[in-house]
């Protein structure tokens, strides 16, 4: 047993976090969260040059074959800074399923220019009836002699309007909330009868959702078989998530720690309070429990432990809650400051709750891991 | 122990619901249902509307232009107000500064005040906080000095509610520096329009302009101004926030909210089935409704004591205190209810230049902008901090 890094990964760490440093002051952030890409060109090189995207591919796909654990170690680290560029649509859920579900030759095409950053995915899985439930589909794809279409809407895919290439969710067989009949398709993003509706997320990510109406598509690997790849593809994100909020739960309470002891009233610092002192301990005591049970959950998950999914859910509810508290709290001790566009704090706070929502909230999450009880 | 009212409180109530029920105007209702904040233009016109009824200021003496109500006829309209998803009236005239000048002010300057505010000719805004002065508001620095038959004043004011639109700001500005910090302070009435002033906006998380800095360089305000003594505006000041109890612990406004987020929930699909069917969801939202009816409850029991003339004391802070926790936890649920819509977000400004439909389910919109603008109901008008301390002075004697 060892929760601490290996040399390999302390200096995977170091690199990300000097990247955060040079690239993600404050205003750099405000600069790309308002720009039309929503992210910045030059910092998605870098993310290349540095081998950030080819790491968690397989050798043989022309990655680094690293594991969960040594992904999460560069989300963690990329949360401090609020990153926006797209290693999560990408890398993590476009391209990781190309990785588990696709053939040699739909590897060979895409994973290549996806490891090197030069095509950039989307992963349209959600949908708006479904929640965060993963095999719920009322997406259809239909068969003709010139190959299939998709007919149907997916909701709050991350990054869609700047993708290279979509892949979609829909059900080749059985009705909307059957478990089977589930697969994936590549669709392109200049496909006939393929309508994008972008928007910007509350944090300042980017989002789209996705109409699709006789959209012609390519199969991805062989019908029927996504769901499997799709749980274990949204499992290993999630663990990404998480780490990525502890991340930037650490960051909330450095700066709130700095501010409660430089800010002034009654003539005293407002950390000179026992109240505020005990509510920054209760911050810290939610990051560490956040921390410990995301990095046991990764490394679960890298053994490829069999009850990982549940171990999943279990960490995605409570990392879920300690990111609403400690946003919220953040906030909180700021005063007026928390609540203003110009400070981080806030954006921070808006942050940690879409990574609450995303891949499924506390609720579900628990709810997910109560059927295990 | 009685929890029924008469007869004629409840003539008045379905008197006052019919009222609001023909009179509020579908968009302003609209806005106010989403939790967006009103357009001046709207809500101005709303308060017109209600000034033209006689009931735009309840509380306010009859003398003075008040309904001369029960104060358990004060608490049913209020109550029926917000239950009709009508939006607050601006606060800043009507209960805040009014009240201070019927009752600090000179002749003049209720003449010259009290008209245009119940009229809602003037928009009003509050000039108190300071960058350094928050919490400890009694720090305040920005400056009023003497001269002549005017006051020069020097300083910042920040997080001024909608400066931008306000015509006069009620002021604590600093007059004497030899002394308690308390004991220091004047009330003055300050014109906009006045050289020297200079407002810049902050933009809110929710990417709103609701706040602002406001800066006087040798802003020149007559003496007249200055309501009741020098140095006495303290008292002034303390006297206002007692005037803002009837609308702390936003019972009604809440139970308004609640029920849309059932709406919401009834509409919400869940796979096959709705997210009202989910145990666990219900479940939250069955706790914030406990929540909500032991305060009321609370707001019940003090209208009794306060009608048998019994004195509050912690009373208001804890209705402060559970009234914004539990505002916050309906906003909360209400985004949770959106699923993965519950991260999209887009200003309104640049929302309403789409023209390719709402972002999610029509409902969606609004649900977030209230959560984020909500997390401040636990930092304006004293924080929950303070708002603790302030109890544990009164009760742990
Ligand atoms: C949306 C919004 C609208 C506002 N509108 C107006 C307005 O119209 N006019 C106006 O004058 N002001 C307005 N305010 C200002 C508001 O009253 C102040 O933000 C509030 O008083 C807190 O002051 P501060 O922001 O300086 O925070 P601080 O006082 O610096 O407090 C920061 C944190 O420290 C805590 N703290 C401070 N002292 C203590 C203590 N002794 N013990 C324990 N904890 C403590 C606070 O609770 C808070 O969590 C508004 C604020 C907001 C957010």
């Amino acid at each position: 047993m060892d929760f601490e890094l290996s040399a390999e990964q302390a200096m995977l760490k170091d690199s990300v976090e000097r990247f955060i440093q040079d690239n993600y002051a404050f205003s750099q952030w405000q600069a790309l969260a308002g720009s039309d890409l929503g992210y910045s060109a030059n910092n998605w090189k870098t993310f290349a040059e540095m081998g950030w995207l080819m790491l968690p591919f397989a050798e043989e796909n022309g990655g680094l074959g690293g594991s969960v654990v040594d992904v999460a170690v560069v989300t963690e680290a990329l949360g401090a800074g609020m990153t926006l560029e797209p290693l999560m649509s990408s890398v993590l859920l476009g391209g990781k399923l190309v990785e588990y579900l696709g053939d040699e030759i739909q590897k060979e095409a895409i994973l290549g220019a996806v490891a090197e950053g030069t095509k950039t995915l989307a992963l349209a899985y959600g949908e708006p009836a479904a929640r965060f439930d993963l095999s719920f589909a009322e997406t259809r794809a239909r068969k003709s002699e010139a190959g299939y279409v998709l007919i149907g809407r997916k909701s709050v895919v991350l990054h869609a309007a700047s993708a290279d290439g979509l892949i979609v969710i829909a059900r080749t067989a059985g009705e909307a909330d059957d478990v089977a009949g589930i697969s994936a398709f590549l669709v392109e993003p200049d496909a006939p009868g393929l309508r994008c509706q972008d928007y910007p997320l509350v944090d300042g990510g980017r989002a789209s959702d996705v109409f699709l109406a006789d959209t012609p598509a390519e199969l991805l690997g062989e019908e029927g078989t996504a769901l499997a790849a799709l749980q274990r593809v949204i499992d290993e994100a999630t663990c990404a998530v998480c780490a990525e909020a502890v991340g930037a739960m650490g960051w909330v309470l450095e700066v709130t720690k700095d501010y409660t002891a430089t800010r002034n009233q009654f003539g005293k610092a407002i950390g000179d309070n026992q109240v505020i002192q005990h509510r920054l301990v209760d911050m810290f005591t939610a990051v560490e429990e956040a921390k410990a049970i995301t990095d046991m959950t990764v490394m679960r998950v890298a053994e490829g432990a069999e009850n990982a999914s549940a171990q999943v859910s279990a960490m995605k509810a409570k990392v879920g809650e300690a990111a609403r508290f400690v946003g919220a709290q953040g906030v909180q001790l700021h005063g007026g400051i928390g609540m203003t566009d110009e400070y981080p704090i806030g954006h921070y706070f808006k942050r940690l709750m879409a990574l609450d929502v995303m891949f499924g909230d506390t609720a579900h999450h628990l709810n997910r891991f109560a059927e295990t009880v | 122990m009685d929890l029924q009212f008469s007869d004629e409180d409840l003539a008045f109530r379905d008197e006052v619901r019919a009222f609001l029920k023909t009179n509020l105007p579908a968009n302003l209702l609209d806005r106010s249902d989403r939790g967006l904040h009103p357009i001046k233009e709207d809500i101005e016109a709303w308060q017109k509307s209600l000034h033209k009824k006689g009931w735009i200021a309840p509380n306010w003496p009859v003398e003075y232009g008040g309904t001369g109500w029960s104060l358990t006829q004060k608490y049913i309209y209020n109550r029926e107000y917000f239950l009709s998803g009508a939006p607050q009236t601006i606060a800043f005239g009507l209960n805040m500064v009014g009240p201070v000048i019927y009752t600090f002010g000179t002749e003049a300057q209720k003449n010259e005040y009290l008209g245009d505010i119940l009229a809602s000719n003037t928009w009003w805004c509050q000039g108190y906080s300071e960058p350094g002065s928050g919490s400890d508001l009694a720090s305040l620095r920005t400056k009023a000095e003497r001269d002549g038959d005017d006051y020069v004043i020097n300083g910042q004011k920040i997080w001024t509610s909608f400066a931008q639109h306000a015509d006069m700001m009620f002021c604590l500005v600093r007059t004497n520096t030899e002394c308690k910090p308390q004991e220091g302070i004047s009330f003055i009435l300050i014109d906009m329009n006045t050289p020297g002033i200079e407002v810049r906006p902050i933009i809110g998380l929710d990417q709103d302009h609701t706040l602002n800095e406001v800066f006087f360089e040798n802003v020149r305000v007559p003496a007249q101004n200055l309501i009741g003594e020098e140095n006495k505006g303290w008292t002034y000041a303390k006297y206002l926030l007692g005037h803002e109890r009837n609308i702390i612990a936003r019972v009604a406004r809440s139970q308004y909210q609640l029920a849309r987020l059932k709406k919401i929930a009834r509409l919400e699909r869940r796979g096959t089935g709705l997210l009202i069917e989910d145990n666990d969801f219900r479940r939250r939202i069955a706790k914030v409704e406990v929540d909500l009816m032991a305060l009321e409850a609370m707001e019940l029991r003090y209208l009794s004591q306060d009608i048998a003339g019994k004195k509050l004391m912690a009373e208001p802070s804890v209705l402060k205190i559970r009234g914004a926790e539990i505002a916050q936890a309906i906003k909360t649920l209400t985004v949770e209810a959106l699923g993965p819509y519950g991260m999209v977000y887009e200003a309104e400004d640049q929302l309403t230049m789409r023209n390719d439909g709402p972002l999610g389910p029509d409902y969606a919109h609004g649900a977030m902008a209230d959560h984020l603008y909500q997390r401040a109901a636990t930092i304006y008008g004293g924080t929950n901090e303070i708002q603790r301390n302030i109890i544990a002075k009164l009760i742990l004697r």
